[in-house]
C-alpha cells in the first residue's frame, strides 16, 4: 500500500496534522483518523449531503474531497459550530423546532444552512429549499428544517457567523 | 391501571413542546451512531455479495483472500449454524434469515452475502474480496411477480409449498402462502350493487432510504462473551436472533445501542451482527461491519413491489356492499412479505358486511423484503382509495360524503376481524371538510384529492425503570431506541407523574443487559407502550413516596396523596398533622434526600406486554399541478390530518406525520427498483433512487386529532406508521382531478405520466 | 359463553364453522377447548396467530382473561415498521 502523505491544515481554527493515504476522502479522515464523527456519512458518493463540510468557506462534501486537498486550507465541521458553552443560533432553532427526528443528516443540515445564511443572510422558503437540496432527510418531510432556518435567519438579523 | 384515559385530566407536561434531552448532542455532532464506534485494534469487516440474481454456489476457494497480507479471517456459511428449515418462531424462519445473513448453497439475489473478510483495514478487506474465488452455476432467475407465479416459473427454493391451500400441494412453487379473510356473501351481495367497479393495480418495490447505512462492532472474548455496538430499531432483538443463529445462549450476547439514523422498519432484523460477531471470535479482535449505500439497498430489506386487484359493489347511494380484493405481493428472496398486513388493512376503514380478500405472498430474486412503515398498508390502501374515489365520480356523489357514508365508526366490525372501539376517522373526516385548504381555490392543470389512512398499531413487551435521584431529579431508563424524539416523550410523561419540571428528568435508552426486555421500536409502539411502562414505574416512585412521607409524619400511607410534586396529607392524616402543626406538603427533593431514613433508594419498575394499542387513521389532501408536457407532478400545497389519540410531545407527532407524508410521496411520484435483463439492481444509489428533496416538496401542515385511546392512561395511540398510508391515493385522486386520467401503476414518475397523457390522447 | 369467530383459513379442522360458542376462562382454557372439539386446530392457534378480544388485539396471548359474554377473533400476527 502507497506511503502516507503528511497533511497540515486548519479545523475548526485550529492548526492540526494527520497522515493520510491518497485515497481518503476527507470525511474519511476526519471520521476514522482525527475521531471527529459529527461529520456523518450516508452514501460516500456525494448524494446525501451528511458529510457536508466547509472548505474555506464553500459547502462541499467531504466525501467527495480528497483528504491530501485539505493542506494549507480551513475547514468547518459540526464540531466547530458553537462557540464554548453557546449553540449556534442554528442549532437552538433546529432544537426549538423539533428539525431533526433521527439527527444523522442534522449536522449536514446544520452545516449547509449556515454556508447559505453566510452567503445570503435573509434567503426567501424557496431559497431555503433550493439551497438544501443537497441534503437528504428521510425522517422530517423538510418541513421542521426549513422553519429553522427562516426562523434562526430572522433571529441572526444579517449577522451570519 | 386506571381505565380512564386522561380526557378530564389536567395536564402540565403532555401536549408541550420541550426541546429534547439528546437534542444538544445531536445538533453538536456528538451523538454517536452505528459507524462512529470505535475500538483499539479493531478490525474492518467487508462482505463479498452475489454478481448473479439466482446461481447454485458450487465451490469457494478463500485460500488467496487468507494469505493477502492484513487479512485475519474470511468465513462463509460454512462458519456458521445450519439451521433446521423449520427453525422459526412466529413468523421468523431463522433458517431463512441465516442464509440471507450469508448464502447456502445457492444465491437468491444479486448483492446476496456469500462471504465475509476481516482485516486491518477496509481497503484490504476490500481487496481480499476480489482474492476469493466462487464458482457459481447461474440459474434462470424471476423478477416479476406474475411469472413468479407461472407454473413454468424457475423456482427459488426446491422445498417450498404452498401454504393454506388445501391440500398442500407436491409441487414447489414461489406461492409461498395464501390467505383468505371474508365475511358474509360476497356474490349474493354484489345483486344489491348498482355499479360495479374493479380495477387493477400495480406498485414497484421501494426502499425505506434510512440515511445511516447499517452499521456495527462486535467485540468476543476468550470466553465466548460477546458485546455489539449496533445502531437498530431494536438491541434485544440484534442480541436474541443473533443469538438464535449462532446458538449461543443469550446471556453471551450483549448488545450497546448506538443512535439509530433512520429505520422505518429496515432496521428491524439482523444483517451485518452475527457476521461481526463470528469474525471477531475468529480473530480475537473487536471487528466493525458497515455497509455501503449501494449495498444497503441491494441487500437490505425493501418493501414489496405488489399487485392488486380490487372489485367494489355499491348501491346507488354509493354504500358499498360488496368487496373483493386480491393482494399480490413480493417477498424478495425468502417467504414473508407483508401481505397479510395488506390484507387486513385494505377494508380496515370501510364499514362493510360482505367481502373476500385473497393475499398471496410470493418469493422473487430480489432482496427478502422488511418491515416499511405500516408494513403492506401503502400499496391496498392505494387501490382500495382509488376506487372508492372512482364510485365518487361515476356516481357524482361528493367524494367526501361517500367516503363519509362508508367509514368505520366505534362499534363498527373490522374488516380483520374484531370491532373497533373509540377511533377516529369520522373526526378526521370532519376536520379535512373544516380546513381551508378544502375549500381553496385552484389553478390551472391543478387538482386535488384526499384519502385515508388506517394502521392497527402495536403493543408488546416494554420495560422501564424510573430512579429517583438524592435531589428529586429523575432517570428514566428504557430500551427502545430512540428514532424520532421519543426520549422526549418519555420524560413528559415522567414528569406529569411525578409532577416535576420535565428537564429534571433524564431519559436514558438503556442496553440489554441495564433494563428489561422491550420489544423492538415499530409498529408504532414506544409511545404507547413503553410510555405505559414509564407511566407505571413512575407511578410506583410515587406510590413510595407516598409510603415516606407517611412514616415520615407517622400517619396512615393511605392518607397521603400526590399533587404538583408533593406528599400531601389528607383526611384523618391531615387532620393530625394540623393539630401538630405540621400540615405542610413535602416535596419530592425532600423526600428524596431523605430516602436513606426512611428505607433506601427509590425506584419504580415496570415491566409489560401492552394492550390496547388503538388503532390509527389519517386523511391527507394534496393538490397538484401536471405538466402535461412533461408528466412532471409537483406537490403544489398538502395538508395532513390525523387521530393521535393523544399528542404527547406534539411536534414530534407532526414530524412522524410530515416524515410520513413526504415518505409516501417519494413513494408515489419517483421511488423505484430498477432491474436490467440480469437481474442486477441499476440504481442502488441516492442518486438514481429518487428520495424527496426539501425543493420537491412544500410546507406540509398538520392537523392533530385527539380522540383518546381508551386503553392508554392518557389516551396515547401510536402515530408513526400511518402517515404514510394515504399519500399514494390521495396523489392519485389528485392528478386524476387535474387531468382526467387514473394512475393505476407506480412510480406515477414522468414517462409514467406523460405515457398515459399520449395515451388519453390518442396517442401512440 | 364466549363467542368465537375463526378466519375461513381454519375450515379444514373446523368442518366449515366459522363461529363457535366456547366456555373459558382465559386463552389458554379456549384453545384447549377448541382443540378438543376441533383436533389438530390448538397447534394452528398457538403461532404466528394473534387474538382479538372484545375488539383489543393482543400478540402472544395465554392468560388474558375472557368474559362470559366475549367475542373472541382470532387473527394473523402483525409485525410493524
Ligand atoms: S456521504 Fe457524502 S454526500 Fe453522502
Ligand atoms: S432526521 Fe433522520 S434523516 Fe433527517
Amino acid at each position: 500500500m502507497a506511503r502516507k502523505t503528511h497533511v497540515q491544515t486548519t479545523i475548526n481554527g485550529e492548526q492540526t496534522e494527520f497522515l493520510c493515504h491518497p485515497h481518503q476522502s476527507l470525511s474519511e479522515v476526519l471520521r476514522d483518523e482525527l475521531h471527529m464523527t459529527g461529520t456523518k456519512e450516508g452514501c460516500t458518493t456525494g448524494d446525501c449531503g451528511a458529510c457536508s463540510v466547509l472548505l474555506d468557506g464553500r459547502l462541499v462534501c467531504g466525501c467527495l474531497v480528497l483528504a491530501i486537498e485539505a493542506e494549507d486550507t480551513e475547514i468547518t465541521t459540526i464540531e466547530g459550530m458553537a462557540s464554548g458553552e453557546k449553540l449556534h443560533p442554528l442549532q437552538q432553532k433546529f432544537l426549538e423546532h423539533a428539525a431533526l427526528q433521527c439527527g444523522i443528516c442534522t449536522p449536514g443540515f446544520l452545516i449547509a444552512a449556515k454556508a447559505l445564511l453566510e452567503h445570503n443572510p435573509d434567503p426567501t422558503e424557496h431559497e431555503v429549499r433550493y439551497w438544501l437540496s443537497g441534503n437528504l432527510c428521510r425522517c422530517t418531510g423538510y418541513d421542521k428544517i426549513v422553519a429553522a432556518v427562516l426562523d434562526a435567519a430572522q433571529s441572526m438579523g444579517g449577522d451570519t457567523r | 391501571m386506571s381505565e380512564s384515559n386522561g380526557s378530564d385530566r389536567k395536564f402540565k407536561w403532555v401536549g408541550t413542546r420541550p426541546i429534547r434531552h439528546d437534542g444538544v448532542d445531536k445538533v453538536t455532532g456528538r451523538a454517536n451512531y452505528g459507524a462512529d464506534f470505535d475500538l483499539p485494534g479493531m478490525l474492518h469487516a467487508c462482505m463479498l455479495r452475489s454478481p448473479h440474481a439466482h446461481a447454485r454456489i458450487l465451490r469457494i476457494d478463500t485460500s488467496k483472500a487468507l494469505a493477502l497480507e492484513g487479512v485475519k479471517a474470511v468465513i462463509t456459511s460454512d462458519d456458521i449454524p445450519e439451521l433446521a428449515l423449520t427453525d422459526a418462531s412466529g413468523p421468523t424462519n431463522f433458517s431463512d434469515l441465516s442464509r440471507n445473513v450469508l448464502a447456502r448453497d445457492k444465491v437468491l439475489y444479486h448483492g446476496h452475502a456469500v462471504a465475509a473478510v476481516a482485516a486491518t483495514s477496509t481497503r484490504i478487506a476490500q481487496e481480499a474480496l476480489a482474492l476469493i474465488e466462487v464458482e457459481y452455476e447461474p440459474l434462470p432467475h424471476v423478477l416479476d411477480l406474475r411469472a413468479a407465479m407461472a407454473p413454468d416459473a424457475p423456482i427459488l427454493h426446491d422445498h417450498m409449498r404452498t401454504k393454506g391451500v388445501d391440500p398442500t400441494p407436491d409441487k414447489a412453487s414461489n406461492i409461498a402462502a395464501k390467505m383468505e379473510l371474508s365475511r358474509g356473501d360476497v356474490d349474493q351481495a354484489r345483486a344489491y350493487a348498482d355499479i360495479i367497479i374493479e380495477r387493477e393495480f400495480e406498485t414497484a418495490t421501494v426502499h425505506q432510504g434510512d440515511i445511516e447505512p447499517h452499521a456495527c462492532v462486535a467485540q468476543t472474548n476468550e470466553d465466548g462473551q460477546t458485546t455489539v455496538w449496533a445502531s437498530s430499531q431494536g438491541h434485544f432483538m440484534i442480541r436474541a436472533y443473533s443469538a438464535r443463529l449462532l446458538q449461543l445462549d443469550i446471556s453471551q450476547i450483549k448488545v450497546i445501542p448506538m443512535e439509530i439514523g433512520g429505520g422505518f422498519g429496515g432496521k428491524t432484523t439482523v444483517y451485518l451482527e452475527p457476521i461481526a460477531i463470528v469474525l471477531s471470535r475468529k480473530t480475537g479482535r473487536p471487528v466493525k461491519a458497515v455497509m455501503t449505500r449501494d449495498e444497503v439497498f441491494r441487500a437490505t430489506g425493501p418493501a414489496p413491489a405488489t399487485l392488486i386487484n380490487v372489485k367494489f359493489g355499491a348501491n346507488r347511494d354509493g354504500k358499498v356492499v360488496a368487496a373483493k380484493c386480491k393482494l399480490v405481493y413480493e417477498a424478495g428472496a425468502f417467504p414473508g412479505s407483508p401481505v397479510t398486513a395488506g390484507a387486513m388493512c385494505i377494508l380496515a376503514p370501510f364499514d362493510l358486511d360482505h367481502f373476500l380478500i385473497e393475499g398471496y405472498d410470493v418469493v422473487v430474486n430480489k432482496p427478502k423484503t422488511a418491515a416499511y412503515r405500516a408494513p403492506g398498508a401503502p400499496p391496498a390502501a392505494f387501490a382500495a382509495e382509488t376506487v372508492i374515489d372512482e364510485i365518487a365520480h361515476e356516481l357524482e356523489i361528493d367524494p367526501l360524503d361517500l367516503r363519509r357514508n362508508n367509514a368505520v365508526s366505534k362499534g363498527s366490525q373490522a374488516a380483520y376481524g374484531p370491532k373497533f372501539s373509540d377511533i377516529g376517522l369520522l373526526e378526521t373526516l370532519d376536520a379535512l371538510r373544516a380546513h381551508p385548504h378544502y375549500s381553496a381555490p385552484l389553478g390551472e392543470n391543478q387538482g386535488r384529492g384526499f384519502a385515508v389512512g388506517f394502521w392497527f398499531n402495536a403493543g408488546m413487551q416494554s420495560s422501564a425503570e424510573v430512579k429517583l435521584n438524592e435531589d428529586g431529579t429523575a432517570i428514566v431508563i428504557e430500551g427502545c431506541p430512540d428514532i424520532g424524539g421519543s426520549r422526549a416523550s418519555m420524560a413528559i410523561m415522567a414528569a406529569e407523574e411525578l409532577g416535576i419540571d420535565v428537564y429534571k428528568v433524564r431519559p436514558v435508552v438503556a442496553d440489554t443487559e441495564t433494563v428489561g426486555i422491550n420489544d423492538t421500536t415499530g409498529g408504532s409502539r414506544v409511545t404507547f407502550a413503553t410510555g405505559m411502562a414509564v407511566i407505571e414505574a413512575s407511578q410506583e416512585v410515587v406510590k413510595q413516596c407516598c409510603q415516606r412521607a407517611a412514616s415520615v409524619w407517622d400517619i396512615d400511607p393511605t392518607d397521603v396523596i400526590w399533587q404538583d410534586g408533593c406528599a400531601v396529607a389528607t383526611g384523618d392524616g391531615a387532620k393530625k398533622l394540623e393539630k401538630e402543626d405540621k400540615l405542610v406538603p413535602m416535596p419530592i427533593a425532600e423526600i428524596a434526600a431523605g430516602a436513606a431514613r426512611t428505607g433506601g433508594p427509590i425506584t419504580g419498575k415496570a415491566s409489560l406486554n401492552a394492550r390496547g394499542a388503538g388503532p390509527a387513521f389519517a386523511v391527507h389532501l394534496v393538490d397538484v399541478e401536471v405538466d402535461r408536457d412533461t408528466g412532471k407532478v409537483e406537490i403544489v400545497r398538502y395538508t395532513t390530518i390525523q387521530d393521535a389519540g393523544r399528542a404527547i410531545h406534539p411536534a414530534y407527532v407532526e414530524g412522524q406525520m410530515q416524515g410520513g407524508a413526504a415518505q409516501g410521496i417519494g413513494w408515489a411520484l419517483n421511488e423505484e427498483y430498477v432491474y436490467d435483463a440480469d437481474g442486477v439492481l441499476a440504481n442502488p444509489g441516492f442518486l438514481d433512487y429518487r428520495m424527496p428533496v426539501a425543493l420537491d416538496l412544500p410546507m406540509i401542515d398538520t392537523v392533530i386529532v385527539e380522540v383518546p385511546n381508551p386503553r392508554h392512561p392518557y389516551g396515547v395511540r401510536g402515530v408513526g406508521e400511518v402517515p404514510i398510508v394515504p399519500p399514494i391515493p390521495a396523489i392519485a385522486n389528485a392528478i386524476h382531478d387535474a387531468i382526467g386520467i387514473r394512475m393505476r401503476k407506480l412510480p406515477m414518475s414522468p414517462p409514467n405520466v406523460l405515457a398515459e397523457l399520449v395515451r388519453a390522447s390518442g396517442g401512440a | 359463553m364466549a363467542t368465537v369467530i375463526l378466519p375461513a383459513r381454519f375450515n379444514e379442522w373446523t368442518g366449515g364453522a366459522d363461529q363457535v360458542v366456547v366456555d373459558a376462562r382465559d386463552v389458554r382454557q379456549l384453545i384447549r377447548a377448541l382443540d378438543e372439539r376441533f383436533p389438530g386446530l390448538g397447534e394452528r392457534l398457538r403461532d404466528g396467530v394473534a387474538i382479538a378480544i372484545d375488539g383489543e388485539i393482543i400478540n402472544d396471548p395465554l392468560f388474558e382473561p375472557i368474559e362470559p359474554d366475549s367475542e373472541v377473533h382470532f387473527l394473523p400476527a402483525i409485525s410493524g415498521g
